[in-house]
């Protein structure tokens, strides 16, 4: 809300200066926006009488004047306004002044060799209107000397946001009241016009809905002249943002931004019948005064005559009775509707307007009658015309809320000690009335109000927010307990273990393209947002992948050769109930070159499947799993090369990880160059550690050293080395500690179909070393193992 | 001089010359091999009498390690040389560049929620999560906001298709407080907690984003007053940014699931065209920052949420994580932290040891 210190002033007897106003208004929670003071900008223009006018020596179109600034000696000033002349009154700008139009400092100058000591200015020049056809003419009584700022009216124009549970404060008036409350000065009693009334109102006036309208006041007033509003409503509409319109419009504009109170004036000419508020029917349409068609339903309150809707309630009035500049007779309208109502029509028109956002909040429901007078006060004294008398259709709210209220909760809960004189002062300052034993009633207007709290949020806002004194919270004793959970100290140990291990930690966005997320959608339905603010984050991600494949994209499209990025976040799914099912996951991207090339290592090489396998093991050891227990198997899942990718799995069903090359399908789908390797760990599928103790088994190392012996087996081709591995790890679990691959080789001196695969098998003895015995023993329960997956030994 | 004596001399001056480790071992079988002059001098003494041999002896011993020694001594000499000789063909050129290990990077959002964590815990405020996708119960009316309520067109709210099976709109969260509802259904009062995460607003323009992050603190408990909520919030900035000058102004202002209602600012100054925070807003060359609304929880979103609001009462509060980041580590963009650039993660991305502590100070220093 914007308006002018005047307006204020109107309202408010105070000495206070702006900024005080201005830190008053922070301090009661009108939060200060912007203070613009026109007069910053007219400084160094002032009222001056030009003396004398003569032509310009050498310059046909220009004239020398002398010109009277109220001090000193009058000045030389060269004009080329044809109107200058001798003995009219204008506005100087002395040198130093910065002329508003072109941002232009005025400065004693040389004019066709002329001397020149300052500029006469036009009204476009001041910024003040469009006319620049010569200077301002002022009137002959206006005071020469005066500063043109003052003598003009400019007034510094405030801007507040007020929050919405304050409808009360979006007129000038309630700031006004709240400002007097906080001791910046007295509330003046409203100017009231007066007015005769005479006449019953010609027209019926009704409510069908008392629940949408309980109230609908009105008059008519006959035989009013529309037209200019005169400079002071027009400035007040200026300093408010308001363009002025006519002098009927701005009328109703000046009641709803003065006093916070909507009105509706219509043309009685346009009218039909009786005036009623009505529900609408169901279709039925209405032009508005944004010249849009509005099509209703019966949810919906409306004014309308015998032939049809003409405003909808407390939105906006209809373009068809709206009044024009030949308007003489006119139906004045001030009804109370059910802010609730107002509200959800406002949504389902999406139609918003400076009426419902007060409707909607609540207009104060004691100001009916005064706002009709005051209107009809200032109408008839500025238009003329003859009022009838009001009409009141139903009744407002009137039922005063009463709280029993204790003094003693503004120290417990507000933290503040304010004596209860202090504290019955502030809240009768603000309307409320003090009863016997601490019962409250509040005024109608604030319907913020709804218990004890609230009185002590009005008590300390006025009393002084910055008065509430530090208090520490009370602590427990010793050293503060840990308070993470273990999903909490898993993503930390995850997100510093990707990151040591060269990853870059991404936060992509948690929606993606519908069809990015289709590409990685999983038999569930996704979750698609019924109004995304872009086509590309309309469907909320089921993998990680899509958001860091574009991310690996855009580094790609920058130029860059690699790009290791993770990030942990949440994939989204659904729940039996209807809601969602978060999953924790972290997901990582190898695209390019993992490694550069080098003077030791030669050309660049790729990203392979190997490192993605290796990096989600890694990750996995540092959340935790057991990844000694984890299976290679296949399912990846289509967005990965089928042959060149695996789920990481604790048992068959349990997947903790997949890893592996994207599918080419996938990387042209969102445009990027590969081969790039992923890895999606699931966090929620990691067990959680067993033991919580703190001290670890005894450390016993193996008293007699380990043997090892090497295997080279012919297997088939397709053969995975893992169940190889399995299986010999299998011939004595209690002596094999370990088996590990070092060479696998097909091509030349191996068979067709066939492949050669050597392992290092680790035998740690026991009580006593091995003999050669217990050594082919074991040998041959190694190969026997072996034997079963079609290996033999080779020769 | 004696025939032993011009043996030796000889010797020795061989043993000086010979110029590698097969030459000096010619010199030592000539000397003291089996047959090398040495060993049959030695021998001539089994044939001598007492007194010859306590005679010739000396002279012949003396020799003989005269000699063995200066073999010794040439041997290591010539050794050293070779190594040296080796090595010196072994030289590298350690200009050459080596591989770099590939370095990471921890986001500063991830950053800032383990600064917050650390902090919070000292309090004694565990964290709390709670789902994005929630319904309009958890996100407004529990919140002290129904379907009427103007604030809720505020929000700026992205609303999916469906609904749950209790017949409520499904949404994207608007702020953390629904975390607020379920941790006190879930654990009652007492309760400390602070939640952050992702919060979305269907909003977008250079200093808004469709998503962005939040972190809510709630404190209920007997007797927590607004001047509990000050030092907590002053505690709190004081120990993010490192600087005992944090002044905070509280406003009044209005949320729904707060009565009373307070917007805090921070005072800063300018340096070098960037906020720092610090000093009071009034002072010269200062100004007062918005940095999150709080106030006493509304005593109907402690019924929502079943607690006893005659019983127990407190406070909470908001803070844009992303804003406080960017406040304390100098980013000015707040697009870039969803982009996913290298570039930039590497430049305002923290090291992974970078753990935040308390006892080395929670911040990471540029």
């Amino acid at each position: 809300m914007k308006f002018s210190l005047i307006w204020l002033k109107d309202h408010l007897e105070t000495t206070a200066t702006v900024a005080e106003i201005c830190d008053a208004l922070n301090a009661i929670g009108l939060e200060v926006e912007g203070v613009e003071d026109p007069a910053e900008r007219l400084a160094g223009f002032r009222v001056a009488h030009v003396l004398t006018a003569a032509r310009h020596p050498d310059a046909d179109k220009l004239q020398v004047l002398t010109v009277d600034t109220g001090e000193g000696d009058p000045l030389q000033v060269v004009c080329g306004a044809p109107n200058a002349r001798a003995g009219m009154k204008g506005v100087l700008g002395l040198p130093g002044a910065t002329v508003p139009a072109n941002g232009m400092v005025l400065k004693k100058s040389a004019i066709r060799g002329v001397e020149s000591n300052g500029m006469m200015c036009s009204v476009r020049e001041l910024e003040l209107g469009e006319d620049h056809d010569g200077i301002i003419e002022l009137p002959d009584d206006a005071p020469v000397g005066t500063s043109f700022a003052d003598y003009h009216g400019a007034s510094p124009v405030i801007e507040v946001s007020v929050t919405p549970n304050r409808p009360d404060c979006m007129g000038v008036y309630g700031i006004a009241r709240d400002l007097a409350a906080k001791g910046l000065g007295t509330l003046k009693p409203i100017a009231m016009p007066a007015f005769s009334a005479a006449g019953d109102c010609p027209v019926a006036i009704r409510t069908d809905d008392s629940a949408g309208c309980p109230a609908f006041y009105g008059r008519v007033i006959t035989g009013v002249t529309n037209g200019a509003s005169p400079d002071w409503l027009q400035q007040r509409l200026t300093s408010a943002g308001q363009r002025s319109i006519s002098l009927l419009v701005d009328l109703t504009n000046y009641l709803m931004l003065g006093f916070g109170r909507p009105a509706h004036v219509y043309d009685l000419a346009k009218l039909q019948g009786a005036v009623v508020a009505r529900r609408a029917k169901d279709g039925e349409q209405v032009l508005a005064l944004n010249e849009k068609t509005y099509t209703l339903d019966p949810e919906m309150v409306v004014i309308a005559d015998d032939n049809q809707v003409h405003d909808i309630a407390g939105i906006m009035g209809g373009e068809d009775s709206g009044v024009s500049e030949t308007t003489t007779d006119v139906l004045l309208e001030i009804a109370y509707f059910d802010p609730a109502r107002i509200g959800a029509t406002g949504r389902k028109l999406g139609l918003a307007s400076d009426a419902r956002t007060r409707f909607e909040r609540g207009v104060d429901p004691e100001f009916l009658d005064t706002g009709l007078d005051l209107l009809t006060g200032l109408i008839v004294e500025l238009a003329g015309g003859t009022a009838s008398e009001a009409v009141r259709a139903g009744s407002p709210p009137s039922n005063a809320k009463v709280i029993a209220f204790d003094p003693g909760l503004t120290l417990r809960l507000g933290g503040v000690e304010v004596g209860e004189e202090e504290q019955k002062s502030i809240l009768e300052s603000l309307g409320f009335t003090v009863g016997q034993g601490w019962q409250i009633t509040c005024p109608l207007r604030r319907l913020d109000i709804e218990g004890p709290a609230d009185l002590v949020e009005e008590v300390v806002r006025i009393y002084g927010l910055d008065k509430v004194a530090s208090v520490p919270l009370p602590r427990a004793e010793g050293v503060a307990r840990p308070t993470a959970t273990p999903q909490q100290k898993l993503e930390r140990s995850l997100r510093r273990a990707a990151a040591a291990s060269g990853l870059h930690e991404a936060v992509t966005w948690s929606f993606l393209p519908e069809w990015a997320a289709e590409h990685f959608a999983s038999d569930q339905p996704l979750w698609v947002l019924a109004n995304p603010i872009s086509e590309d984050m309309k469907a909320m991600r089921p993998s990680l992948l899509p958001g860091l494949l574009m991310a690996a994209k855009r580094d790609a499209d920058r130029g860059a050769d690699t790009t290791r990025l993770f990030e942990i976040g949440r994939r989204y799914f659904r729940s039996g109930n209807g809601l969602s099912d978060e999953k924790p996951t972290l997901g990582t991207v190898l695209a390019g070159d993992k490694a550069e090339r080098g003077w030791q290592s030669g050309k660049a090489k790729v990203f392979d499947a190997y490192d993605a396998k290796a990096l989600a093991l890694e990750l996995l050891e540092a959340a935790g799993a057991p990844v000694t227990n984890l299976m290679v198997m296949g399912d990846a899942g289509a967005q990965f090369h089928p042959g060149q990718s695996g789920t990481l799995r604790l048992g068959p069903k349990v997947v903790l990880a997949r890893f592996g090359m994207v599918h080419p399908a996938t990387l042209k789908a969102f445009d990027v160059d590969g081969p790039i390797a992923a890895a999606e760990l699931f966090l929620d599928a990691i067990p959680a550690k067993k033991s919580a103790a703190f001290a670890r088994p005894g450390f016993t190392p193996p008293a007699l050293q380990a043997v090892t012996r090497d295997f080279a087996f012919l297997v088939p081709e397709t053969l995975a080395a893992g169940d190889l591995v399995r299986a010999v790890q299998g011939a004595d679990k209690a002596v094999i500690s370990s088996v590990r691959v070092f060479d696998v080789f097909a091509g030349a001196g191996v068979p067709e179909g066939k492949k050669s695969v050597a392992i290092e098998v680790t035998m740690q003895p026991g009580e006593t070393s091995f003999k050669d015995a217990d050594l082919k023993t074991l040998a041959e329960k190694i190969v026997a193992a072996a034997g079963k997956l079609g290996a033999e030994l080779r020769g | 001089m004696t025939e032993l004596d011009t043996q030796k001399q000889a010797a020795l001056a061989a043993i000086a010359d010979a110029a590698s480790l097969d030459a000096l071992e010619e010199q030592r079988l000539a000397a003291l091999g089996k047959k090398g002059w040495v060993s049959l001098a030695l021998k001539t003494l089994g044939q001598m009498n007492p007194e010859e041999r306590t005679a010739a002896a000396p002279a012949i011993q003396s020799a003989r390690a005269e000699i063995a020694d200066a073999i010794e001594t040439k041997k290591a000499a010539l050794e050293t040389a070779a190594l040296e000789a080796q090595l010196a063909r072994e030289t590298i050129d350690l200009t050459l560049p080596t591989q770099a290990a590939p370095r990471g990077s921890v986001h500063p959002v991830s950053q800032v929620m383990d600064e917050l964590a650390e902090i919070f815990a000292d309090l004694g405020f565990a964290v709390a999560t709670g789902p994005e996708i929630d319904d309009d119960w958890h996100n407004f009316t529990a919140l002290n906001m129904d379907e009427t309520h103007p604030a809720r067109a505020m929000h700026d709210t992205f609303y999916f298709p469906d609904q749950t099976s209790e017949g409520r709109e499904i949404l994207l969260r608007t702020h953390t407080s629904p975390v607020q509802i379920r941790s006190m259904l879930a654990q009652g009062a007492p309760i400390r907690l602070i939640a952050p995460g992702r919060v979305y607003r269907s909003d977008s323009d250079a200093t808004h984003t469709p998503m962005f992050h939040q972190v809510e603190g709630l404190v209920v408990d007997k007797d927590i007053h607004l001047g509990h909520l000050k030092w907590t919030l002053e505690t709190f900035f004081k120990a993010f940014f490192e600087r005992e000058d944090i002044v905070l102004r509280l406003r009044p202002s209005y949320f729904p699931f707060t009565e009373p209602s307070v917007e805090v600012d921070v005072g800063y100054s300018t340096e070098g065209g960037r906020r720092v925070v610090g000093g009071h807003g009034d002072a010269p060359g200062h100004a007062w920052m918005e940095l999150g609304g709080s106030g006493m929880v509304n005593c109907r979103v402690l019924e929502f949420a079943g607690i006893d609001p005659d019983e127990y009462q407190g406070f909470a509060f908001g803070l844009g994580i992303d804003r406080i980041a960017m406040l304390k580590y100098g980013m000015n963009d707040l697009r870039a932290f969803f982009d996913g650039d290298p570039r930039w993660l590497a430049h305002y991305g923290f090291s992974p040891f970078d753990q935040p502590t308390l006892s080395a100070g929670v911040g990471a220093r540029a």
